[in-house]
C-alpha cells in the first residue's frame, strides 16, 4: 500500500505517467495488436486436449452401416418428389418414415412475421412445422436427451442430412446402450423452427413468436449436433461453433469431433480451412492467422452461424457439423459421416454431466489449437488501458475542481453540469432514434420513396446515422452557449470512462467484438481536443467510425474467405449485413444492433461533439 | 433553497414512479445485487400470505424481516408502492440535519477564524458552501441509481436506512430519547447499527460538555441513563414482538440467520464465496472472525475519533454496509448520501479517481458476469466473487481515504496549512 499512501511516490507515479502518456499508449496500442496477431503463432498456443473424463478415456466401436441405403433415402426425400418446393417441408412424410423406425413422432407448427422482408431468404410471412422424433432410452430414467438437427428449409437442398437422420435414428433404436433420449429434429426455415422449437421445448416466449405447444418432451438436453450436407459430394466436413451473442460452446465439443475425425480418417476443417504442419513458416503462420481472423470476424458478429448457434443461450453445447465440397480428390461417404456422428452421440451418452471441464472462451486458429481467455484477455486490456491512461492524464489535468464521478452521479461543479450532461442526453437520443426508428418508419418511407421495405430500413437507419453527425454539437451550443476548455476536458474524461467500461463489458461478453471496436475506437478517441485541424480529423473520425469499422469487416472477411470482392458489391453486402443485424435482434434476440446504436455510436458522438467545442 | 429541494423530489419520485410501472421492476426485483434473502419483497409478500393462512411467518424458511415488519406491511400491503416512494423521502429528512448542523456551524465560523493559524481559513468551509449541501445529500440519496434501483426492487433495506437516517437526525437535533428508541428500533431491524451507540454517546458528550473521562461520575451518569434508554426500548420491542407472534420463533429467524449465514446466494458481500467453499467443522470460527469485523473497528475508531462522533457515525454505516452478512447496493447508497457532507475534505483525497473508475466499473460489471455465470454458462462463481472482491477494495479504499483526509485536515487545522520541515524545505504528511 506503499504506493496508495506515500504522497511522494505517488507524485513520481503520476507524474511519469502524465508525461509519458503519448509514447506509453502508443506503445500499448503497437502492443495490443502485435499480442492479438502473436496469438495465431503456434508456439503461443496450447494443443486442444479433452478434459472431460467420461468422454476421453473410454471406448466407443462405431458400426453404424447404413451410408447407402441414406443416400437411396435421400433420392426418395428429393425436392422435385417430396420435399422443399413450394409446398415446403412433407410433413405427412416425415412422420411417416420416423413413426415406421420407432419413434414416437411428434410435430409442431410455428408461425412468424418478419419486422420486414428478408431479401436474402426471400421471406416475410414465415409459417412452418417441425417434425421430431423421440428415441426413448431403454438403460436410464429418461431425465435427459441429446438433440440431432437436420435443418430443412425451401432453397437449401438438405435432404441428405435428413435422410442420414433418419438412417441413425433406425440404426440406433437396435442398440441397447442409451442412457440418454435421442430427439431427431427436423426444422423447417432453419433459424426460426429452431428458435420455434427451443421456445416450446422450454417453455419461454422471448421473441413474439407464435408457435403450438409441443405435445412430447424428453428431459433436460445435454447437447445438441446440427447436420448439413448440402452437397451430393462430400470432401470434408467443417465445424461450426459460433453462436447466438458470439458465444461458444464447450471446447470439449470440438475436442470430440476433431477426435473422431482423426480416428476414421476424415479430412476436417474449421472455417472452411484445413490445418498445416508448417507452422514455422511464413505461410503457414498467414494461414493460421487467416483462420483466427474469420472466428474473430464471424463471432464479433454476434448471429448464429448455424442451427446450433441458439441452443447456447439455453446451456446447451451445441455445434454445427456441416459437409463441404471444396478439395478434390477426396470424398467422403454417407458411411463414414453417420459413423462420425455415431460415435459423437455415443460418447455423448457417456456424460455425467453438462460439459463444463474445458474452456468456453477460446479462439481456434486451427482445430487442435486454441488460445484461452488468459492469453487473449491482455491483447484488449492492452487497448483499454490507453482510455485509462488518457483519463488519468485529463484528471490530473482538470487539477482539483474536477468532476467527482462517484457512481454516474455527476457532481454540479465548477463547468456546470449543463455543458456535459447535454451532449450525453442527446447523444443517447440519437442513438435511441438509430434504434427505434428504421423498423418503426419503414411504411412512411416506402409510401415516399421509391424503394422497398428492406431497403427502406436500411437506408432509414443510415439517414439518422449520418444526421446524428450534424446534430449533437450544433444543439449542445444552442443551449449552453460557448464551451469552456474545462467543459471538454470533463466530457471527454466521462466519454473515456464511458467507452472503457463498455467495451470491458461487451469484450467479457464477446471478446472479438469489443476487440474490433477497441482496434477501430481507442487511438481517434485517446486522442481527440477541439484543437486539432477540424476537417482533416473529422474525416479521420468518420473514417473510424462503428458504421466504417463493420464496412471494413465486410471487406476483410470477403478477402478471407478468398471471394474478394469490388466496392459496389461490398456496399450491397453492406447494406444486407445492416438488414440482417437489424433482423438478428428482432428474430432471435442478438445483442449487437442494439449495443451498436445504443451505446458505442452515442459514446462516439460524445466524442465527436469533443472535436467540434467551441 | 426550497425550489430546488422540491424540483429534485419530483424528478426523483417521477423516476421511481416511471419504473414501477415498466416491466424493468420485475427484472430489478430479481437481480441479487439489489435484493437478499433478508430483504426481497418476493419474501415479504410469502410471509404475509403464511400470517393470514394463521400460520407462523416464520415456519418456512423464506421469511426473515422482523414481526414490526410484517405488521407493518399487513396493513399497507396495498400501498407497498407508495410505502417504498416515501421511505427514501424520510431520508431526504438526513439532509436537513444539515441545515442545523449549517446554522450551528455559521455561529462557530465567527469564533474558528480567529482560533486557527491564518492559513488555514481556506480549510473552513464558508457559510455559502455549507448552504448547498443538504440539497446536494438529497441529490446523492434521491438519484443515486443504487437507491433507485433497491427502491424499484421493493427491497426493505430503504426502509432501515429511513429509520437509520431518523436516528441520525434525532441524535443531531440532541433528543436522546428519540435517539435511543430509534436507535434500538434500527438494531431490532437489522443488529448491526448497535454499533452506532458509540457515535451517538460521544455526539450527546460532546454536545453536553461532558469530558469522556472514566473517572468523571457525569460521564458515567449519561452514559447509562443513554444505554437505559436503549436497551429498555430494545427489551420493550422485543416483547413487544413476542405479544404480536406469541412465540420467539422470529429471534433465529431473522438474529440467526443474520449471525450464522445460512443462505448463500450470491450478493455484493464477502461472505457467500467463503461460506460456499468452507468445510463444515471450520464454519463457526470463520462466521466468528467474519462478523467480528463490523464490531470490531467500533473500539479504535472511537478513540481516533471522539471529537468527531457525526464522521464517526458516517464511518460505521459504511463499515457495516461493507461486512454485513447480507449487503446489498441500497446500503452502500445510505453512507455514500454522506459523501458531500464532507466535501471539503475533497483536497486531501487521494485515490477518488481510482475508487471512482472501480466502483463504476464494477457496477456494470456485477450484471454481466452474472449473465456469463448463470445464464451463458460460460463463465463461473469465481468471475463473479473477483468483481464481488474488487467492488468492496473500491469501498474500502474509499472509506480510508475519507479517514485519512479527515485526519490529515484536522492536522493542518492545528498546525498550519503549509507546513514546513525543521530545514526549511516543504514537509509532506505520510500516513504509516
Amino acid at each position: 500500500m506503499g504506493l496508495l499512501s506515500d504522497p511522494n511516490r505517488r507524485k513520481a507515479l503520476t507524474g511519469l505517467l502524465t508525461r509519458l502518456n503519448t509514447p506509453i499508449c502508443i506503445v500499448c496500442y503497437l502492443a495490443g495488436i502485435v499480442w492479438f496477431m502473436g496469438l495465431a503463432f503456434e508456439p503461443f498456443t496450447l494443443r486442444t486436449y479433452m478434459s472431460e473424463n467420461a468422454m476421453g478415456s473410454t471406448m466407443v466401436e462405431e458400426r453404424f452401416s447404413s451410408g447407402e441405403r441414406a443416400l437411396s433415402l435421400a433420392k426418395e426425400f428429393d425436392p422435385p418428389s417430396a420435399c422443399c418446393g413450394l409446398n415446403g417441408m412433407p410433413v405427412e412424410w416425415l412422420v411417416k418414415a420416423m413413426q415406421s423406425r420407432g419413434l414416437e413422432v411428434f410435430t409442431q407448427s410455428f408461425s412468424r412475421k418478419l419486422p420486414f422482408p428478408d431479401e436474402n431468404k426471400e421471406r416475410y410471412m414465415v409459417r412452418g412445422t417441425n417434425v421430431y422424433g423421440i428415441l426413448r432410452a431403454p438403460r436410464a430414467p429418461r431425465t435427459e436427451a441429446l438433440v440431432i438437427t437436420a435443418p430443412c428449409s425451401p432453397g437449401n437442398t438438405n435432404n441428405q442430412a435428413v435422410a442420414l437422420l433418419l438412417a441413425l435414428a433406425q440404426y440406433f433404436r437396435n442398440q441397447i446402450y442409451w442412457a440418454k433420449d435421442i430427439i431427431f429434429l427436423v426444422n423447417e426455415h432453419d433459424l426460426i423452427g429452431t428458435q420455434a422449437w427451443l421456445e416450446g421445448y422450454h417453455h419461454t416466449n422471448i421473441t413474439g413468436m407464435e408457435y403450438s405447444p409441443l405435445q412430447g418432451r424428453a428431459g433436460s438436453i445435454q447437447a445438441a449436433l446440427s447436420l448439413e450436407l448440402s452437397s451430393d459430394v462430400i470432401t470434408s466436413l467443417d465445424l461450426v461453433l459460433e453462436g447466438l451473442n458470439g458465444q461458444l460452446p464447450n471446447l470439449d465439443l470440438a475436442n470430440l469431433f476433431y477426435a473422431f475425425c482423426q480416428k476414421l480418417g476424415v479430412l476436417c476443417t474449421i472455417q472452411g480451412k484445413l490445418q498445416r504442419n508448417d507452422w514455422d513458416t511464413a505461410e503457414g503462420y498467414t494461414h493460421a492467422a487467416q483462420t483466427m481472423m474469420l472466428m474473430v470476424l464471424k463471432q464479433a458478429c454476434g448471429r448464429s452461424w448455424g442451427d446450433h448457434g441458439l441452443f447456447l443461450r439455453y446451456h446447451i453445447e451445441a455445434a454445427s457439423v456441416r459437409g463441404i465440397n471444396s478439395f478434390r480428390h477426396y470424398k467422403t461417404d454417407a458411411t463414414t459421416i453417420g459413423r462420425l456422428l455415431e460415435g459423437m452421440v455415443r460418447k455423448l451418452n457417456n456424460l455425467l454431466e453438462r460439459l463444463h471441464q474445458s474452456y468456453f472462451f477460446y479462439l481456434l486458429p486451427s482445430l487442435s489449437r486454441f488460445v484461452s481467455i488468459g492469453y487473449y484477455m491482455p491483447a484488449f486490456g492492452l487497448l483499454a488501458v490507453i482510455l485509462l491512461l488518457r483519463a488519468l492524464d485529463l484528471w490530473v489535468h482538470l487539477g482539483a475542481p474536477a468532476l467527482a464521478a462517484v457512481d454516474g452521479v455527476t457532481e454540479p461543479s465548477s463547468p456546470g453540469v449543463l455543458t456535459v450532461l447535454t451532449p450525453v442526453v442527446i447523444s443517447h437520443l440519437t442513438g435511441v432514434a438509430l434504434y427505434l426508428l428504421p423498423v418503426h418508419l419503414q411504411e412512411m418511407a416506402v409510401e415516399h420513396f421509391p424503394v422497398s421495405e428492406t431497403e427502406a430500413v436500411v437506408l432509414t437507419a443510415i439517414a439518422i446515422y449520418t444526421a446524428g453527425l450534424a446534430l449533437p454539437h450544433n444543439t449542445q451550443r444552442l443551449l449552453s452557449g460557448e464551451g469552456t476548455e474545462q467543459g471538454w476536458k470533463v466530457l471527454k474524461l466521462t466519454a473515456l470512462l464511458y467507452l472503457a467500461v463498455l467495451l470491458g463489458c461487451t469484450a467479457l461478453i464477446n471478446f472479438s467484438l469489443g476487440f474490433i471496436l477497441a482496434v477501430t475506437l481507442v487511438p481517434i478517441t485517446a486522442s481527440i481536443t477541439p484543437h486539432m485541424p477540424k476537417a482533416l480529423y473529422a474525416v479521420v473520425m468518420v473514417l473510424l467510425s462503428p458504421a466504417f469499422t463493420i464496412l471494413y469487416c465486410v471487406f476483410i472477411y470477403q478477402e478471407l474467405i478468398e471471394a474478394p470482392v469490388s466496392v459496389s458489391e461490398g456496399w450491397m453486402l453492406f447494406l444486407s449485413v445492416i438488414s440482417q443485424g437489424i433482423l438478428d435482434h428482432a428474430l432471435y434476440g442478438s445483442l449487437v444492433y442494439p449495443l451498436l446504436a445504443l451505446f458505442i455510436y452515442p459514446c462516439w458522438l460524445m466524442f465527436w461533439n469533443i472535436l467540434f467545442w467551441n | 433553497m426550497a425550489a430546488p429541494l422540491t424540483l429534485l423530489l419530483i424528478v426523483a419520485v417521477t423516476i421511481r414512479a416511471v419504473l414501477f410501472r415498466s416491466s424493468w421492476a420485475e427484472l430489478i426485483s430479481e437481480r441479487v445485487e439489489v435484493v437478499s434473502p433478508l430483504n426481497a419483497w418476493k419474501r415479504v409478500v410469502e410471509g404475509l400470505a403464511l400470517l393470514d393462512l394463521g400460520v407462523s411467518p416464520y415456519s418456512g424458511d423464506v421469511f426473515h424481516e422482523t414481526p414490526f415488519m410484517i405488521y407493518l406491511f399487513h396493513f399497507v400491503v396495498d400501498y407497498a408502492e407508495i410505502v417504498f416512494m416515501v421511505s427514501p423521502g424520510l431520508v431526504f429528512c438526513l439532509s436537513r440535519f444539515l441545515t442545523s448542523l449549517y446554522l450551528f456551524r455559521k455561529q462557530k465560523y465567527a469564533l474558528e477564524s480567529d482560533r486557527y493559524p491564518a492559513d488555514c481559513l481556506e480549510l473552513l468551509r464558508s457559510p455559502k458552501e455549507m448552504f448547498y449541501i443538504p440539497l446536494k445529500v438529497a441529490m446523492f440519496y434521491l438519484l443515486n441509481p443504487f437507491t433507485i434501483l433497491s427502491c424499484v426492487a421493493k427491497s426493505t433495506c430503504g426502509l432501515n436506512n429511513a429509520i437509520i437516517a431518523l436516528f441520525i437526525l434525532c441524535t443531531l437535533k440532541g433528543s436522546a430519547l428519540l435517539s435511543g428508541i430509534l436507535l434500538a428500533l434500527a438494531t431490532y431491524q437489522s443488529i448491526y447499527p448497535l454499533t452506532l451507540f458509540a457515535p451517538a454517546l460521544l455526539f450527546f458528550l460532546q454536545r453536553l460538555y461532558i469530558p469522556v473521562n472514566l473517572r468523571r461520575s457525569s460521564f458515567w451518569f449519561f452514559t447509562l441513563q443513554y444505554a437505559f434508554i436503549y436497551v429498555g426500548s430494545l427489551v420493550v420491542i422485543t416483547g413487544l414482538s413476542f405479544f404480536l407472534l406469541g412465540s420467539w420463533d422470529f429471534i433465529p429467524s431473522v438474529y440467526g440467520f443474520i449471525f450464522s449465514v445460512p443462505d448463500l446466494t450470491p450478493n455484493i458481500g464477502l461472505f457467500w464465496y467463503f461460506f460456499a467453499e468452507m468445510f463444515e467443522h471450520f464454519r463457526l470460527f470463520f462466521i466468528c472472525v467474519f462478523q467480528i469485523n463490523v464490531f470490531f473497528y467500533t473500539i479504535p475508531l472511537s478513540i481516533k475519533l471522539k471529537e468527531h462522533p457525526v464522521f464517526l457515525i458516517f464511518m460505521q454505516i459504511a463499515i457495516i454496509s461493507i461486512f454485513k452478512s447480507y449487503p446489498t447496493v441500497g446500503d452502500v447508497a445510505l453512507y455514500m448520501a454522506f459523501l458531500p457532507a464532507w466535501s471539503h475534505l475533497y483536497r486531501f483525497l487521494r485515490n477518488i479517481f481510482l475508487v471512482s473508475c472501480v466502483l463504476l466499473a464494477c457496477s456494470a460489471l456485477f450484471p454481466v458476469l452474472w449473465h456469463l455465470w448463470i445464464y451463458a454458462g460460460s463463465a463461473n462463481s469465481n468471475f463473479y466473487y473477483a468483481i464481488t472482491l474488487l467492488f468492496n477494495f473500491g469501498q474500502i479504499l474509499l472509506v480510508s481515504d475519507y479517514f485519512y483526509a479527515y485526519l490529515r485536515r484536522e492536522h493542518h487545522l492545528t498546525h498550519g496549512l503549509y507546513l514546513k520541515k525543521k530545514d526549511g524545505t516543504e514537509a509532506t504528511l505520510v500516513l504509516k
